[in-house]
Order: structure tokens, then sequence, then C-alpha cells
């Protein structure tokens, strides 16, 4: 007797698709429970953390999570593979530093400087590429870092190859730590509503089928000009905030780990969800952090594990756990 | 000045056409980016090395067995990863990227690469060219350069594997209706490409040492040289490299050593603002330019 499995949607996702969302609580809480549970435990890792090595890597898990949350929303947007995170991540954290030493801005007013002139520069720097399509942005995010690094190094400014000292720190141990999880939960949950609008739509049509959206009347270098912006806002923010971390920036913001280390949590997360990334961070960082001592041999694992799933399992954990969440399967047979 | 200029261009420009041949060919013909590409030059200066220095074979030998062996891995790279994600550029872009870190990674953390790690070269010692002295190495990559292009000019243009080859770069639908394996050529392509990147490392490893760096720098240099040549172009690769070992010679005489790779990436963005689908992007102008 031949079987296959069939899934179908569980009747409470069907009803809290449509307005009757509202009818029960039942349907609420369905829909309120995956976005509300999850917050809630982000925001109280930090108190359930051990000691401040293991509040330290949650922080880190999050600004990896922001750089993942970054190089997804160019991906599931206009299309785009950026092979070069760590350019958005070494120019805010330059920036953090060039604000805070040299022009003697305070944490709050740097870091927020840093994010907007930080996502300027990078759309400036990426613009040339916009307009095509193809492997273009894969190639020119792939060189730009490596480039920064050597102007960086060739002409020693931003204090060449010893790098910039002498960042403030934050305020207080609570500030570093509550400020940048509370950014990430805003900004994942606004890229996800943001690609829903009419905005997104479009967004995710150019990267669908660009001639047809240009064939609509649509400017779509602009579109994607915003899409870019809004991805370099989010990991010069990440960059930035590192600098104030670690009270110092150098070559190592510009470093091959930082671009590869992003994909490979969007991937295991789930691609093009923007929230899969995030839980992905929070699976990988903890790993990497705990194979300090591996040096170089941890990006060696995270690329394999990335071609791997890539090759094997592309679907990620998000999609699995939506899956399960959403539908039931059963066996028919045929 | 200016004639030591002269040729040590071409002889720079050699080095670029031998280094972008491979990915250039790669791109033309299956349309697959190669971000493994620097790997697999600097998988095979060490396979080299390695044939040379521990098995005690000799240098032709041993050049001959790295290319035949990087060939193999390119050709085992489609066949095994890349067949899988065939059609889906984003899952290409990172396999391949993916796969060369590891690679590059893994060469760094077992401490491989160095200066102690090179290649010898053909023949030792310098011949005067028009009164500047040019080792006979630099010669030999001049030399080496156009003959390998001439030979695959003749093979993409007078052998049936070769004419098979362009009918799929032009157009993979009717090329298979003629009964051309899409597969197969794909993997010949990527194994081919992957083999000039081999060939490239065994003649110009001798002027420095294996590093991570290299591989990341071939890359550099490869994507520079396809994308002002024009994606997949050959005699686009030819001018190009010239262009930019011109100007890379210029720069290192009037600036300095360390802008040698400002100058390439410079020479991405003027030709991406300028004409984005490179000198020779003709036929494709439309559908780049979106």
């Amino acid at each position: 007797m031949a079987r296959r499995k069939e899934r179908i949607d569980r009747p409470v996702k069907v009803l809290s698709d449509d307005i009757y969302a509202l009818a029960s609580i039942r349907n609420m809480l369905y829909l309120a429970a995956p976005r509300v549970l999850p917050s809630l435990l982000l925001l109280l890792l930090p108190l359930l953390a051990p000691s401040a090595y293991f509040q330290r890597v949650i922080t880190l898990a999050a600004l990896y999570a922001l750089l993942a949350l970054s190089w997804d929303f160019l991906e599931r947007s206009i299309g785009a593979v950026s092979l070069g995170q760590s350019l958005f991540f070494g120019v805010g954290g330059y920036l953090a530093g060039v604000f805070n030493v040299t022009l003697g801005l305070s944490p709050f007013w740097a870091l927020l400087l840093s994010t907007g002139v930080g996502a300027v520069i990078c759309t400036v720097l990426l613009f040339p590429c916009l307009p095509l399509r193809g492997i273009y942005f894969a190639m020119t995010t792939l060189v730009y870092p490596l480039l920064l690094s050597r102007i960086i190094e060739a002409t020693g400014l931003l204090g060449g190859t010893d790098g910039l000292v002498g960042i403030a720190p934050f305020a207080n141990a609570w500030v570093e730590q509550y400020l940048v999880l509370g950014v990430l939960l805003g900004a994942s949950f606004s890229l996800s509503r943001l690609l829903s609008t009419d905005f997104g739509v479009t967004l995710s049509a150019i990267g669908d089928d660009d001639q047809t959206v240009r064939a609509c009347g649509i400017n779509i270098t602009l579109y994607k000009i915003s899409a870019v912006a809004i991805a370099s806002a989010v990991g010069a923010f990440a960059g930035a905030y590192f600098s104030f971390l670690y009270m110092f920036v150098g070559l190592s913001a510009f470093s091959l780990e930082l671009s590869i280390l992003p994909i490979a949590c969007a991937v295991v997360g789930g691609m093009r969800t923007l929230i899969g990334p995030v839980i992905g961070a929070f699976i990988l960082v903890p790993l990497a952090e705990g194979a300090r001592d591996l040096g170089t041999l941890r990006i060696v694992f995270y690329s394999l594990l990335l071609a791997g799933l890539i090759l094997f399992k592309p679907e990620g954990l998000l999609n699995y756990l939506r899956r399960k969440y959403q539908q039931v399967e059963r066996w028919v047979e045929v | 000045m200016v004639l030591p200029l002269l040729i040590y261009g071409l002889i720079n420009g050699s080095i670029l056409a031998l280094t972008a041949l491979g990915f250039s060919l790669t791109y033309g013909i299956s349309r697959v980016a190669n971000f493994a590409y620097g790997a697999l030059y600097v998988l095979a200066g060490f396979s080299a090395w390695f044939f040379l220095n521990r098995l005690k074979l000799s240098l032709f030998l041993s050049l001959l067995l790295s290319i035949l062996l990087i060939g193999l891995i390119g050709a085992a790279l489609y066949r095994i990863a890349l067949i899988r994600v065939r059609g889906m550029p984003t899952s290409e872009i990172i396999v391949t990227f993916a796969l060369g870190t590891a690679a590059l990674e893994a060469l760094r953390f077992f401490g491989f690469l160095g200066s102690h790690y090179t290649l010898p070269a053909f023949y030792s010692g310098a011949l005067p060219v028009f009164g500047v002295p040019v080792d006979y190495q630099r010669l030999f990559i001049v030399i080496l350069g156009a003959v390998l292009f001439l030979a695959l000019w003749i093979f993409t243009h007078h052998t049936k594997t070769g004419l098979a080859m362009r009918a799929i770069a032009q157009d993979e639908q009717a090329a298979m209706m003629a009964g051309i394996d899409s597969d197969f050529m794909a993997t010949l392509s990527v194994g081919l490409g992957a083999g000039l990147a081999a060939l490239a490392a065994g003649i110009l490893l001798p002027l420095s040492y294996i590093a991570t760096e290299s591989g990341s720098n071939i890359l550099v240099y490869a994507i520079a040289v396809c994308i002002v040549g024009g994606l997949e172009s050959t005699t686009g690769v030819l001018v190009a490299s010239l262009l930019i070992g011109y100007a890379q010679m210029l720069s290192v005489i009037y600036l300095g050593p360390h802008y040698q790779m400002i100058v390439a990436l410079l020479a991405i963005l003027v030709t991406l603002i300028l004409r984005p689908s490179g000198i020779f992007g003709k036929h494709k102008e439309l559908e780049e330019r979106v």
C-alpha cells in the first residue's frame, strides 16, 4: 500500500490568518505566543546569565544577530547577496572611534551618528553596482572590506595597523546589555513589518524580477538604494556598538569572520525569514565563543557547516519550527 | 624610466591575464561565479610544493600533477556540490565562497602558508631586454600567457568540445536541443578554470610565496579584470589585464607599492559607473544595465 505524507494547515492557523483572529482569546494567543515568548526570553537572558562572561557572549550574539539580520534583509528584499558584511561593521566601528576619540562626542551621540553616517557611506560606496543585477553586488561587497583594510594599512590613517584605542565605554553594564537587545528586537520586528507594506512588497518584487518592476514605471535603483541604506545602518550600528563594547577598533573590524559568520547564522536559522538569522546567531555565536581556543579553525567549521546546510538542508530552523507550529502532518493512502 | 615601465607593465598585465583567465572561462561558459578560485590557486601552489619537496618529484612533473589534481577538484566541486544548487545564484555564491574560505583557513591553521613555502623558478638568471634586466621567469610568464591565449582560442574555435562550450555559453536551451550535455560542459568549464588557476599558480608563485592573502588577492584581481573586460569575454580579459597592469605599474612608480590593490578597485568602480558591461561585454549590455 503506497502512502504519502500530507501536510495541512491547522484550523487555528487558518482562523487566525483572518479577521477571526480577534474572535477568541485562543486565536489571539496562537498568534501572540511565537512572538511574545521568544522576545521575553531574549530580554530575560542577561538576568539568567550566570556570569559577566556569559552576559558578554549574549551581547556578542546580539551584535552578530544584527549583522545576520542585515544580510538576510538584503537577500530577502532585493535579492542581493553580500559577501562583505564586515564592510558595514568596519565602517560603523571606525566611525564610532572617530566620533568618540577625535571629535569627543558622547557614546550615545557617537552611536547614533555612526549608524546614520555609516549607512550613507556604505550606500555611496556600493552605489556603482546597484543599477546592475547578477553577481556584481556579491563581487563588489567582497572587494570593499579587503580594500579598506589595505588603505588603512598603507596610509596609516585612523591609527593604521594599531587601530584606535581609548574609546569611551558605555555608562553602565545594564545599558550595555539592554540597548543592543532592544535595538535587535525593534529592528527584527520592524523589518519584518516593513516587508509587508507596499514599499516592502515592491522591494521583494525587485528581488524576484527587476525588469517587470521597472516596466511598471518604478525607479528600481531608488528602491535598491533604500534597501542597502537600511541594511547598512543595521550593520554599522553593530560595528559601532562593538567599538564601545571593547573600547577599541582595529583592522579586525574588516575581518573575514565577520562576513562569513552572519551568512552561516542566516542559513542555520532559515534564510529569507528575518527572524531565523537572529535565532541562528544565538545558536552559533555561543558555540563559536566556546571554541575560541581553536583559532581560525572555527572559520573552517562554520564554512563547512554553511556549505553543507546550503547543499543538503537549506530549509533552516525557523522554517522547520514554523511548519510544525502551523501544520499537521498525516499519512494518507495513495 | 619609460622603457622599464613599458616592459614591466606588459609583464604585470600578463600576470593579471593568467590570474583572471580561469575565472572568466568558468563564468563565461557555465555562468558559475567561482568564489573558491583564490583557494584553488593557493591549493595548487601548495600541492605543487608538496609534490616537489616531500615526494621529491621533478619540477615539471609536480606542476603537471598539481594542474591535474586541481582540475579534478574543480570538476568534483561542480559534480558534488554545485550541481545541486545550479540556477540558484545565491546558493552558488555562498557554497563556492564558503568552501574556498574553509580551504584557505584550514591551510592557514595548519601553518602551511608562509615565506618558505614557495616554488623555484624554471631557470634563474636575467636577460637584458632593450637594456632593461628581466629575469627568465617573468619573460616566461609573458610568453606562456601569449601561448595560452592562442591555445584557448584554437580550442574554443576549432575543436568539437570547444565549440560545444561556446554553444552552451550563447544559448543553453538551443545547445541542449542539439544534444550537448549542459552538466558535462559545466563540469568541464569549472574543472578547466581550476586547472588554469593551478597553471597560473605554478608560474606566478616563484615570484612570491604561498600565503592566505594571495588567495584573496588573486580572487580580487580576477574579479577586477573580468568586470573591466566584460564578464564573459576572453579578448576583454586580455585588454583589461594590460590596462590594469600598466595602471598598477604607474601607481607603483609614482605613489608606492601599496596602491596596486586600490588601482584594481578603482578600475572596477569606474567601469561599473561608465560602462557596466565592461569594455567587451557588448551583447549583454541591455540585460545587465537594469
